[in-house]
């Protein structure tokens, strides 16, 4: 087994809802509830979920974007709430950077690409502008950009392309873990496939490790070493990609995975092997007692409305379900 | 994709060639009157830079003369040719007191706008970048200048400091600020939650650098707007000052101690009053011709203001 180089424990994140004219607490959101992961090095791990499953709370947890309300997230062995701020902007921001999800918004409009992509680092190096640019020239040909488009600004550029210079800045500062916040989702169908190949040789070439947000399944199981499936703020199945794909184990993830999958007219006709999900997820406001994916399930039990399951083990893959208890 | 440039089509762009007229005459003629009204205050005289000898001001315009006290403007009957729009009470002539007003007039409403931009803007980016115990410290004096009445302050100041120039440009600035700051900081709010602003976070970028790299460019095409409207607000506010006898006092010569200066004249000597009122109001228009070009042009957006 490769090395560990981020590990999630357990983490908690809790927003408070407020009301009235005095801004009483009424109640929490429970964004994230009890989430544990680990990511290796040069790994990619996937989280996986419908909207409102907590995928992107977690994602500016590690970014420290916002505090944790408990749980802890170790990097290279360490706790990151441990380090001081020296060693925050030194030993952890650098080296955990993000591509976000909508390259029409993660752009300064008013920034040339030179300073969009050389922002980093100008920000963590003392160097002379002409150096800075050098740099950026290098990182947009990694990518495949012209680096005379430097002086152009965001908004001359595609999607596609504006995805790459995305890349270019989190590249910059020679990351060891990205977070890719649905890197594709935005893009035409027919880019997709360029950027993911980008992505996947920056890994091998850098030994990158990423945690990839996505919702696409085919995404996922192109991209991904381990995969986990999220619910409501809780993972439900966390494994390896392959194994998983070609055995879900808990109902969410047979779900998913079914309405994934293309239906040609002849399959449909079929239409027991579908698996559809009926209703909206419960708002994570009041999460449902017991299993919380139980108001939803195909092959709900009478213990899933009364008891939390547990995670269990099962072969390579941790699945929480009464079914496998 | 790339955009070509040097190449331009003629594009349809679905107005009538009279409408569009119209529109440039909008930008055109307001422009005009503003470049040529500080054209007229530089160069009423132009002992600023060495030359005390020439200047647009045909006379001095506190000297006295007591022989042509009230004359009507020359191109009236019983006018003087030496005095184009008259003279006062005094003898003065209303033609050069008319142009130096115009330097103290505008002169304090620039130097107005440039303060209370500046004050507004820094105090707006913190309150909505920041947050927090800093943007409810902020927004609650900004309330209380907006709500204090301006005119007791300016009394106060008056009192406290007695009149002159820069009691005029104080009493009109320790408020002023508050509309900017409102402004600002709710373009901020919108700003920060910006995807770019999270990167920039992401990467380490201090507070500072946030502030005036990623949200103080983004929020200046409102600021341009705000402030080329504010040209009329504060010369109106400058004249109501004078006029009240807050402002600035005799002798010097501004466009709104004019108009005061011959309201007790009115019924003998019209003029004394009217010119300087015609000013005042050529460049509140101006001014806010102005200001409705460059938001449609800038930032749609700000409509409402």
């Amino acid at each position: 087994m490769a090395d560990v180089l981020l590990e999630v424990r357990n983490i908690v994140k809790h927003y408070p809802v407020t009301r009235g004219l005095l801004q009483r607490t009424v109640g929490w959101v429970r964004a994230v509830d009890g989430v544990s992961f680990t990511v290796e090095d040069g790994k990619t791990l996937s989280l996986v979920g419908e909207s409102g499953a907590g995928k992107t709370t977690i994602a500016k947890q590690i970014l420290l974007l916002e505090k944790l309300t408990s749980g802890n997230i170790i990097f290279q062995g360490k706790d990151i709430y441990k380090y001081s701020a020296a060693e925050l902007k030194r030993d952890y921001r650098p080296k955990v950077q993000t591509v976000q999800q909508n390259p029409w918004s993660s752009m300064n409009p008013r920034m040339r690409v030179r300073d969009v992509v050389g922002e980093p680092i100008f920000v963590n190096a003392k160097l002379a502008k002409k150096e800075v640019y050098e740099n950026v020239g290098k990182l947009l040909n990694q990518v495949g950009i012209d680096p005379e488009g430097m002086n152009r600004y965001p908004h001359e550029f595609s999607g596609g392309q504006r995805q790459r210079i995305a890349v270019a800045r989190a590249m910059a500062l020679h990351p060891e873990l990205l977070i890719l916040d649905e890197p594709v989702s935005a893009l035409d169908v027919s880019i997709r496939a360029q950027i993911m190949n980008l992505l996947k040789d920056l890994q091998t070439e850098f030994n990158l490790s990423y945690i990839v947000i996505a919702h696409n399944l085919a995404t996922v199981r192109y991209m991904s070493h381990s995969v986990a499936i999220m619910y409501l703020g809780q993972l439900v199945e966390y494994g390896e990609s392959e194994a998983l794909f070609n055995n879900p184990l808990h109902p969410y993830t047979k779900a998913l995975i079914s309405a994934s999958q293309l239906t040609l007219p002849e399959d449909a006709k079929d239409s027991s092997k579908q698996i559809i999900l009926s209703g909206e997820m419960p708002s994570p406001l009041n999460p449902p007692a017991g299993c919380r994916f139980h108001t939803r399930c195909t092959e709900v039990m009478d213990i899933c409305s009364k008891e939390i399951p547990e995670m269990k083990t099962i072969g390579t893959q941790q699945v929480k379900c009464h079914h496998y208890t | 994709m790339v955009i070509e440039k040097g190449k331009k089509k003629k594009i349809y762009t679905g107005l009538k060639r009279s409408t569009r007229i119209i529109r440039n005459l909008t930008l055109i003629i307001p422009a005009a009157i503003l470049i040529l009204m500080i054209i007229v205050a530089l160069f009423a005289d132009l002992g600023w830079i060495g030359l005390p000898d020439i200047g647009l001001a045909p006379q001095d315009p506190n000297a006295t003369h007591p022989r042509d006290k009230l004359l009507p403007p020359s191109f009236m009957e019983g006018g003087k040719s030496d005095y184009f729009l008259g003279t006062d009470r005094l003898g003065r002539d209303l033609f050069s007191r008319v142009i130096y007003g115009a330097r103290v007039s505008l002169s304090v409403s620039l130097i107005v706008i440039f303060i209370t931009a500046l004050i507004g803007t820094i105090l707006g980016i913190l309150s909505g970048y920041k947050g927090g115990r800093a943007d409810a410290f902020i927004m609650r004096v900004t309330d209380v200048a907006l709500s204090f009445p301006g005119l007791l302050l300016a009394m106060l100041l008056w009192v406290a400091i007695g009149p002159g120039y820069w009691t005029v440009v104080l009493a009109l600035s320790v408020l002023g600020w508050a509309g900017y700051a409102r402004m600002i900081r709710g373009e901020s709010l919108r700003i920060r939650e910006s995807d770019f602003v999270a990167q920039a976070q992401v990467v380490g970028a201090t507070t500072w650098r946030v502030m005036f790299k990623h949200i103080f460019p983004n929020i200046v095409n409102s600021l341009i707007v705000i402030m080329t409207l504010q040209i009329g607000m504060m010369i109106l506010a400058e004249a109501a000052l004078s006029f009240l006898g807050l402002g600035i006092t005799a002798p010097t010569a501004s466009w709104g101690s004019i108009v005061a200066d011959g309201r007790t004249e009115l019924d003998r000597a019209w003029w004394i009053s009217a010119f300087p009122g015609i000013c005042i109001g050529l460049v509140v228009m101006a001014g806010n011709f102005l200001g409705d070009w460059i938001r449609d042009k800038l930032d749609p957006r700000l409509r409402q203001l």
